[in-house]
């Protein structure tokens, strides 16, 4: 095809109108993921009460009036925390990172492999693996990388959309290698992956006895294709990339297995030259979703700012919120449920005067561990790492009442 | 097949042992699902490497031969010479790691050779993931380890010699301190305060 220039132009023309309606639907303040809201549908009616609504359907959708997408990136997409309720992230809006793309996988044809050091190798099938006992636990996601690469830039989704929150239903890792009978001298897991990447990560055997989940259910459902369809590893509060998505193998081992996963990539270099490796645990970190950056307040008055904590350590114990950029700070309401390693949902009763201010949230968790500032971050690390960015946020309000992301 | 009985039988043989030598570590089965994994079937996947090399497959390469395969099925993404990109640079950035600017390639930031081999073969390349010989994986391999001035061009890598390559930045990695950032609370006075 020729790309000359009135399709370029053509390109440009439809770049704009989106800018637009994006631009549009942050004018709507509350309302701001709007953006998808289309022009070319039908109104709807007037008074609802005088006509026959839809019939029931198979597989439910949301309502059209509903925007808010993830914003996808090729092999991630960023989910809209800022458009979030509670702490459950709809499946459909889960923050995806993948190497080598989503597979298609039958359910039927997938087999999980068990093996290394143990009594009783063993081969399980979709079927075996739901007929064991199953747990059902709410548990946040984060990518190691999120907020670092873009932090200071764009909204909550741009800068920190890598992490999400849902409810998986699966089987403790546990229980499984119990079956197969673990030897002595192991200490850690291999586990394998059945994307075209085979994605593999050694995980401390501890760990794998403890809480891993090997998770077909996700939010009351099958797991969706790009959370690891049929069966992911989940492991709880560590960094996203160790819950090996689409599981075939795990191989019972006595050493880590350095893989590109947990030496290239996933260890963060200090100024000394030294990098840090088996960073698993997520610290302590909360956002403020609203208000935040591309949101626009309507004028003084009343707000309720909202926001998410979380810890891969354990519960949040407290989130405080400041209104004068880290001056002074006052404690959030935490919206129960308040589970462990979980998005913790707070909330605080503020009056906007009208005048520029800078908003701040910093979560303790139950170890008393406290979301950090970025110098603080910096001081300890230096400029040269990337992993496990959980630096205190900054929203700029200004007079006019629209938001920007003020990180310095 | 003939084999087939006598892996039956030895799949039993470690449950004896385990019963009667080591009762500390019997497990017996409780709901008994799935069926026992062969030996086939492990040996068809079980190809994730140990660092000390204990999986690697039979076969061999230099990089002589690893840089026609090189040219053929990397160099695209990685550069004619490994430092071009598009995609991460393989080659260079020794001495860099504790700089402004550090540069982090195989040769100066992975720590395992063995890592380079298992990453190739698993994963690579992108279009044609798991499409290489081991002959190739080892070829390639030892092609990236020569650019790197860790090994030399003629220097066969098979499972014997690559185990056994030490990478510059082997003892490059250190545990994890966190949390290691000092308290706000401690340099904020104020808190309390209102």
């Amino acid at each position: 095809m020729k790309s000359g220039p009135s399709n370029r132009r053509r390109f440009l023309k439809s770049g704009v109108g989106l800018g637009a309606a994006l631009v549009a639907g942050a004018e709507a303040g509350l309302a701001a993921d709007d953006a998808k809201t289309p022009a070319v549908q039908p109104p709807a009616p007037d008074d609802p009460t005088k006509v026959q609504g839809r019939r029931a359907s198979a597989y439910g959708e949301r309502s059209r009036f509903e925007g808010a997408v993830r914003i996808p990136q090729g092999q991630s997409s960023l989910t809209p925390l800022q458009a979030m309720t509670g702490i459950i992230t709809p499946s459909s809006l889960h923050f995806e990172r993948h190497h080598a793309g989503v597979p298609d996988i039958d359910p039927r044809r997938h087999r999980l492999m068990i093996h290394g050091m143990v009594d009783r190798p063993l081969v399980l099938t979709m079927d075996d693996l739901k007929r064991y006992p199953s747990v059902t636990r709410i548990y946040f996601m984060e990518c190691s990388g999120n907020g670092f690469r873009k932090r200071g830039e764009g909204t909550v989704q741009e800068a920190h959309g890598l992490t999400s929150c849902a409810e998986w239903t699966g089987v403790n890792l546990g229980l499984v290698l119990r079956e197969a009978g673990v030897q002595a001298g192991a200490s850690w897991i291999v586990a394998e992956g059945s994307d075209a990447a085979k994605m593999t990560r050694s995980v401390p055997l501890a760990k794998a006895m403890n809480d891993v989940l090997l998770a077909y259910g996700q939010n009351g459902e099958a797991i969706r294709p790009e959370q690891g369809y049929p069966v992911r590893m989940f492991v709880p509060g560590w960094e996203g990339n160790i819950s090996v998505k689409w599981v075939r193998r795990i191989k019972v081992v006595d050493a880590p297995y350095q893989t590109r996963e947990e030496t290239s990539k996933y260890t963060d270099l200090m100024p000394t030259g030294k990098a840090r490796q088996f960073t698993f645990e997520m610290d302590p970190k909360s956002l403020i979703t609203f208000p935040s950056a591309g949101q626009k307040l309507q004028g003084p008055g009343f707000y309720e700012i909202s926001g998410l904590a979380w810890s891969g350590r354990g519960a949040i114990r407290r989130v405080e919120v400041s209104t004068d950029g880290g001056r002074t700070w006052k404690d959030a309401a935490l919206q129960s449920p308040v589970l462990p390693i979980a998005y913790t949902r707070f909330r605080y009763a503020w009056k906007w005067d009208g005048s520029e201010v800078v908003l701040q949230s910093r979560c303790t968790d139950e170890h008393g561990d406290t979301q950090p500032p970025l110098e603080a971050l910096v001081k300890a690390r230096g400029e040269n790492w990337n992993y496990h960015f959980n630096a205190i946020q900054s929203w700029k309000v200004n007079k006019d009442g629209n938001v920007e992301n003020a990180l310095a | 097949m003939w084999r087939t009985p006598l892996l039956k039988t030895a799949w039993f043989l470690p449950i004896l042992i385990a019963a009667v030598v080591l009762p500390t570590y019997a497990q017996s089965p409780t709901y008994g699902l799935g069926r026992p994994a062969s030996l086939e079937e492990i040996k068809a996947w079980d190809d994730a490497i140990h660092p000390d090399g204990r999986e690697l497959p039979p076969g061999s390469g230099t990089a002589v031969e690893g840089a026609k395969v090189y040219a053929a099925q990397c160099a695209a993404c990685h550069g004619k010479t490994g430092t071009e990109g598009p995609n991460d640079k393989l080659v260079g950035g020794q001495g860099t790691l504790n700089t402004k600017k550090p540069m982090k390639t195989v040769g100066s930031f992975w720590p395992y050779a063995t890592t380079v081999w298992d990453y190739i073969n698993r994963s690579m390349p992108f279009n044609k993931p798991g499409s290489m010989t081991a002959d190739e994986v080892y070829a390639v391999t030892a092609y990236v380890l020569s650019l790197n001035k860790i090994i030399r061009e003629d220097e066969a890598m098979n499972a014997k010699t690559l185990p056994q390559v030490k990478m510059p930045n082997r003892d490059g990695f250190i545990g994890d301190p966190r949390p290691d950032w000092e308290s706000p609370h401690s340099r904020a006075p104020e808190t309390s305060k209102q």
